[in-house]
């Protein structure tokens, strides 16, 4: 009896072994980790059981920067993945390297995948498409800035963070006051404070970032956040700090911590806080839309996303394209969305996937999951507030972000900090120019 | 007569070399050359387009005023962890000296945090002082005093000299003891019969008699927390806030690992170079000849 189930067994792995020979391997090199790695890898092994002739090999190669320095160096010696990974201030960088990359519509035109630009929401596909709106790279992953409020320190200080919570940035000096007054240690904090209070800020309030539609209709853009308005914002928020009313974090999501405690009364971070904060906050919290200025026309406009997107590498053969296009399409797939939404909080990436999940009633559960996309669809977005793409803004982010803690720590003034920013940035803006040409 | 050992083979004494010279060529010239050759061009990350720009990248480099910055933050950063790490472990050996019962026990347990990779003392250190959830920053906000160094530029280069220097004590401690031990009791005990008081027999005998050790060890603190303190700023402060902590090897790995800036990030490590040939002599030349006792 065990003989006769071991030779079965053997002759299931001969089996399984022929199979996975015939089979084309597809690398994916990914940024995933925790809880958005197991949900990546249940999307590739579904991907892999559905067919036999390719197989998704998903590998976890560190953060954002990592997995694009090791991809980088990998092609260099020749042997890149099919599939990478690349959070969105690489999109510039990969999108210079042509010859590098395989543009998506290029690739599902070639392979005769079904593929629809118009199907994706337009916020999330702008900021992926080149000026003629062709979309050069995959969405995945995608984010964006939304304003958490912690109701109980609210009532705690005589407001209601429910229905009241402040939706300009007048109520939220306002309100911080009173916070403090009422004995609030932190009242606010941020995450990500380059994309937030620069970037998000300026298309929320359909302002550019820099010329050239923010850098999307060509490599001569220059930097232009220090309008007034900019230095308003950043000038505000260093009196807040002086005020102690703001407690600086850090570059990245370290402020989520800090409001997931209790600590902090409000936050602004990525949607992708919310998975963490619903599993640690005690006490009752709500997410709004980012607060505007009131006297600048048009604001609010639509926020602009964060997160990352799939790029396909150059120089593979066309079985292994074929086998990435087929991927794609499955990716794009209104149920792997909503499973995608659903089990990590980032946003659904399609019309269609927004409307399942509508459907399903997990918005009446959790109200503040659809905030995020309510948000990012506002209004359809304009040159201001698709997106942005300048180069080398790995260093640019962090340049901005170097500034604006000189700011806040009063070392210089806001204005001070936003000429500075443009300067130094611009110099970089250069240098990718003069590298890419 | 002259008693050496000739090779009668004339390719022998080289094959013998060869493996010595090898290394050396692979693992430090050609990188090295390698570096010279892409400081002269700016380069996309993918190698695919490329211009020689002569001295350009240089150019650049001296003209931005955060450069010349991160050269300043350096020297406060390195002469900082050279004094903390060598005072405390001269402390430490001084004491550990005059030690008799169980002094194996007190020198092992000294020497033990060397045997701790730069990164880990790193992130052990930032763990202690983190401002959301650290044990320290806990106890320091009961005591009445705000510790966040991720805003607060003295406090993030303080938190980085700590762990800079913590890692060092170990090593120089070693150093220092070993000084020490060479000194003739003799001579300690004469000045005590003379009545010299600990203090005195110290500062006139003592640290002029290990001073060679101290110079030794200062070059080689200088050196160490120029280019192995990577990991430590890695782990904790990333050159923040602002460019507080942000010294020139770290913005050489910024440039070239992160932002992808090969032709900059080449032309920092060449300037690097020149740093450390400028130390390698002052070592040969002054600290190894001009210190005598």
């Amino acid at each position: 009896m065990i003989r006769k189930s071991l030779v079965a067994l053997a002759a299931l792995l001969g089996l399984a072994a022929t199979t996975a020979l015939a089979q084309t391997e597809i690398q994916w090199w990914h940024s995933m980790a925790g809880l958005n790695n197991d949900k990546l890898n249940d999307l590739a092994n579904k991907f892999n059981a559905g067919q036999n002739r390719y197989k998704i090999v998903p590998v976890y190669k560190g953060s954002y920067p990592e997995s694009m320095t090791a991809a980088i160096a990998a092609y260099r010696a020749g042997n890149a993945p099919a599939i990478l990974q690349v959070f969105e201030v690489g999109t510039a960088t990969m999108m210079a390297a042509k010859g590098a990359v395989v543009p998506v519509y290029k690739l599902m035109k070639d392979s005769d995948e079904p593929f629809d630009p118009k199907s994706y929401l337009p916020a999330i596909a702008g900021y992926y498409s080149d000026s003629h709106g062709n979309m050069l790279s995959f969405p995945f992953n995608s984010s964006t800035v939304v304003f958490y409020v912690n109701e109980d320190a609210f009532r705690k200080a005589g407001l209601d963070g429910a229905k009241n919570a402040p939706r300009t940035w007048k109520e939220f000096v306002a309100d911080a006051q009173k916070l403090k007054a009422a004995g609030q240690t932190c009242v606010y904090t941020t995450g990500w404070p380059s994309w937030t209070h620069i970037e998000n800020f300026s298309a929320w309030h359909n302002v550019p970032i820099g010329t050239k539609e923010n850098g999307m209709a060509g490599l001569d853009t220059v930097f232009t956040f220090n309008t007034p308005l900019h230095v308003r914002q950043i000038a505000m928020l260093a009196d807040l700090a002086k005020k102690g009313e703001f407690t600086y974090a850090g570059r990245q999501s370290q402020a989520e911590a800090k409001f997931a405690s209790g600590e902090c009364a409000m936050l602004t971070s990525s949607t992708g806080a919310q998975a963490n904060i619903r599993r640690q906050a005690k006490f009752k919290w709500s997410v709004h839309f980012l607060p505007y200025w009131d006297d600048v026309k048009g604001a609010p406009q639509n926020s602009i996303i964060g997160g990352a997107s799939l790029w396909v590498m150059g120089g593979k053969t066309p079985n292994v394209y074929k086998g990435v296009a087929e991927f794609f399409n499955f990716l794009s797939k209104p149920e792997n969305q909503m499973f995608w939404h659903v089990g990590t909080g980032y946003l659904p990436i399609t019309m269609a996937a927004y409307e399942m999940t509508k459907k399903s009633g997990f918005y009446n559960e959790h109200p503040e999951a659809e905030v995020a996309i309510k948000q990012l669809t506002n209004k359809p977005p304009t040159a201001n507030s698709k997106g942005l793409r300048f180069g080398n803004f790995v260093q640019g982010r962090e340049v901005i972000e170097e500034e604006l803690e000189a700011a806040f720590e009063g070392k210089k003034s806001a204005k001070e900090a936003l000429d500075e920013a443009v300067k130094r940035g611009n110099e970089i803006l250069r240098r990718f120019q003069a590298a890419n040409k | 007569m002259e008693k050496r050992v000739v090779f009668k083979s004339a390719w022998l004494p080289y094959a013998l070399v060869a493996p010595q010279i090898i290394v050396t060529i692979v693992f430090f010239f050609w990188p090295a050359i390698e570096a010279v050759y892409y400081s002269f061009l700016v380069q996309d990350p993918f190698g695919l387009s490329s211009q020689f720009v002569w001295f350009q990248n240089f150019k650049d480099l001296f003209d931005d005023s955060h450069y010349l910055a991160s050269f300043r933050v350096t020297a406060v950063f390195s002469l900082l962890v050279a004094f903390l790490g060598m005072s405390i472990a001269l402390l430490l050996a001084t004491m550990a000296d005059h030690v008799i019962r169980g002094s194996l026990g007190y020198k092992t347990l000294l020497i033990w945090p060397y045997a701790v990779a730069p990164a880990i003392a790193g992130v052990l250190w930032a763990f202690l002082f983190s401002p959301s959830i650290g044990i320290v920053t806990f106890y320091l906000l009961k005591a009445g005093i705000n510790w966040n160094w991720v805003i607060n530029e003295n406090q993030a280069m303080l938190l980085v000299v700590m762990a800079a220097a913590y890692k060092q004590v170990s090593y120089n401690f070693l150093f220092f003891l070993a000084g020490l031990q060479s000194i003739p009791k003799s001579m300690i005990e004469a000045a005590a019969i003379d009545g010299a008081t600990p203090m005195r027999r110290f500062w006139t005998i003592v640290f002029p008699l290990i001073s060679p050790t101290t110079f030794f060890l200062l070059v080689v603190n200088i050196v160490y927390a120029f280019f192995d303190t990577f990991g430590v700023i890695d782990a904790t402060t990333q050159g923040g806030p602002g460019e507080a902590t942000k010294i020139l090897v770290y913005k050489v790995y910024y440039d070239g690992v992160r932002a992808a800036d090969l032709g900059s990030s080449s032309a920092q490590s060449v300037i690097l170079m020149f740093v450390v040939i400028a130390l390698t002599v002052v070592q040969f030349r002054f600290v190894e000849r001009k210190v005598q006792y």
